[in-house]
């Protein structure tokens, strides 16, 4: 009888205690990092990766391999960039290819968006489309050209419908993908609390779905940046000085420098949109859902 | 037990089971009659729940045991209507909510947002959700964990997490299929201290999944034991101890027993054939 007395006694008392004790020994050990040690040990890799790169260039520069005309060294290349950007002719490049960037990736998201969530949940509109979107991705973006450029000249709509047609299947597929990995327990508690057609495609599917969605979303970004520059190189519109075109004129006047530093700029805005963009969405999501290892 | 007049099925009493005429009292708060459910059709047709006849009454606890197969989470799908019996019928009085051994938390939702996403269901104006959340998650001993993410949470706080959201649904009945079934053994018994003091608090009826004997017995104020493949009731165990329990109490002990006995006779049955 005196065990059944104690029993009672730390119910009554005990039990708000022994809860909050477990919760604090469950969750003692989140110490953090300091943010600036964590951008520091992020960046010097990359930093020294950049460093190796031009050192390899210029040893190879050195060793005469190629003539000075076809392989101008880091230095060169760095001049000219810095000219471009003084007289303004990088501003209007970049400007002009992040114009139609901008527009082709924009409409490739609201394009693949609305057939990525149809085909998702439309059963015969998968079995139709399916395998059509995935053949489409692995089409190169290069392949479309001769026909855009019958259909809309040597024109803007000629590179708009090669970005939108390179991007927008990643978007649908990253979509697609993301529904089909929903957890079922997900959507098993959603219908139990209620969430029933609309509503639960707006509380549960769509933000179950976002960390596949936004993967799609980068992706998309990579085939609509390399379809623009695959058709800034093959479309020149009158008056349009992008960074194609750049990169064409440079090579007509047989310019490696000038090659060089355009091509710089090319990788460094896709580096930039890549990982400062998507990459941030994209671990800001997975830290979010826990799926993040401590420390990253 | 006292303040659940209407679980008439103590010791001694017929039991509230197989009676054809309505017993006295209130309208039970859960009612199967002749439930069978089967999945597929034709040769390849699999009975998961065989006729059952059930009663809960307005504030009871019942939980409800079987081996492997015998169709418990089948059950408790029928009775939040997640799915439609074979034949019989279901009669629920009220709101359901259901519980998995998965806390099946939304992991893009803070704490407090899971919670009032069941509110925001209900369509609860939206002045009246923020301070139902946080009485919500006083009663779970939570209120500390508002904002965090169910990553952050540990298994135990995850389930109560997902106890306050059940509470969020007003469910008058809370069906529960092996909730604690993923805790460890010390998490689970102050869960089960935690989940008493709630359902007598709110004057709940709570049917209750487990495949663990000693927590039925800890916890419930009727033991039903289902065969296996398919499913039917083939014993009914009163619990008359007295509250508050200990699960490593002789009485606990001893009825945890007998209903191992039972369910142990019920497996050999099925080794002989």
């Amino acid at each position: 009888m005196a065990s059944n007395e104690a029993t009672t006694s730390v119910l009554e008392r005990g039990l708000e205690q022994e809860l909050a004790g477990l919760d604090l020994l469950e969750l003692a050990d989140q110490s953090k990092e300091s943010r600036g040690r964590r951008i520091w040990s992020a960046t010097w890799p990359k930093l020294a990766a950049i460093a190796l790169g031009i050192g390899i260039w210029q040893v190879v520069v050195l060793s005469g391999w190629k003539p000075q005309a076809a392989l101008a060294s880091p230095k060169e290349a760095w001049d000219d960039l810095w000219r471009y950007a003084i007289d303004g002719t990088l501003g209007t490049a970049v400007r002009i290819t992040m114009r139609r960037a901008a527009t082709g990736f924009a409409l490739a998201v609201v394009i693949g968006t609305v057939v990525g969530s149809l085909v998702a949940r439309v059963r015969i509109l998968r079995a139709a489309f399916g395998s059509l979107i995935t053949g489409v991705q692995t089409m190169p973006s290069i392949a479309w050209f001769p026909l855009a450029i019958l259909l809309f000249q040597l024109s803007e709509e000629a590179i708009l419908f090669v970005v939108v047609l390179g991007a927008a299947p990643a978007i649908a597929n990253g979509l697609i993908a993301g529904t089909d990995n929903i957890p079922p327990i997900l959507l098993r508690a959603g219908r139990v609390l209620g969430a029933r057609g609309l509503s639960a495609y707006r509380y549960v599917i769509m933000p179950a779905s976002l960390p596949s969605f936004v993967a799609g979303l980068k992706q998309g970004w990579a085939f609509a940046w390399r379809s623009l520059m695959a058709g800034e190189l093959l479309v020149t519109v009158r008056g349009q000085a992008s960074i194609g075109f750049l990169l064409q004129q440079n090579r007509a006047v047989n310019n490696s420098s000038g090659l060089i530093a355009s091509m710089i700029v090319i990788l460094v805005i896709g580096i930039l949109v890549d990982s400062l963009f998507f990459g941030t969405m994209e671990r800001a999501i997975r830290r979010r859902w826990g799926l993040l290892e401590p420390g990253r | 037990m006292s303040d659940h007049p209407a679980a008439g099925t103590r010791v001694g009493d017929a039991p509230s089971i197989s009676v054809p005429s309505a017993p006295p009292g209130p309208l039970p708060a859960v009612a199967l009659r002749g439930v069978s459910k089967v999945y597929g059709g034709g040769r390849t047709a699999v009975a998961a729940v065989d006729r059952i006849d059930l009663d809960v009454a307005p504030g009871e606890f019942v939980c409800i045991i079987g081996a492997s197969g015998c169709g418990k989470s089948t059950l408790l799908n029928l009775m939040a209507g997640l799915d439609r019996p074979s034949a019989g019928r279901i009669d629920v009085e009220g709101r359901t909510a259901l519980m998995f051994q998965d806390a099946a938390l939304f992991p893009w939702l803070t704490v407090a947002a899971n919670i009032e996403l069941a509110l925001k269901l209900r369509k609860i104006a939206r002045a009246e959700r923020q301070p139902r959340v946080r009485s919500l998650l006083k009663t779970v001993h939570l209120d500390a964990f508002a904002d965090k993410r169910p990553h952050e949470l540990s298994g135990g706080m995850r389930q109560r997490v997902a106890l306050a959201r059940a509470f969020a649904q007003d469910a008058d009945v809370l069906l529960m299929d092996e909730p604690f079934g993923a805790l460890d053994a010390m998490t689970r018994d102050i869960l089960h201290d935690e989940l008493e003091g709630l359902w007598r608090d709110r004057n709940l009826t709570i049917v209750f999944v487990t495949h663990n004997v000693r927590e039925a017995a800890r916890l419930s104020d009727r033991i039903v034991v289902l065969s296996s493949r398919p499913g039917r009731v083939i014993a009914t165990f009163d619990v008359g101890i007295d509250r508050p329990r200990r699960i490593d109490s002789p009485e606990v002990s001893e009825l945890a027993a007998q209903v191992t006995d039972r369910l142990r006779e019920e497996v050999r049955r099925h080794g002989q054939q």
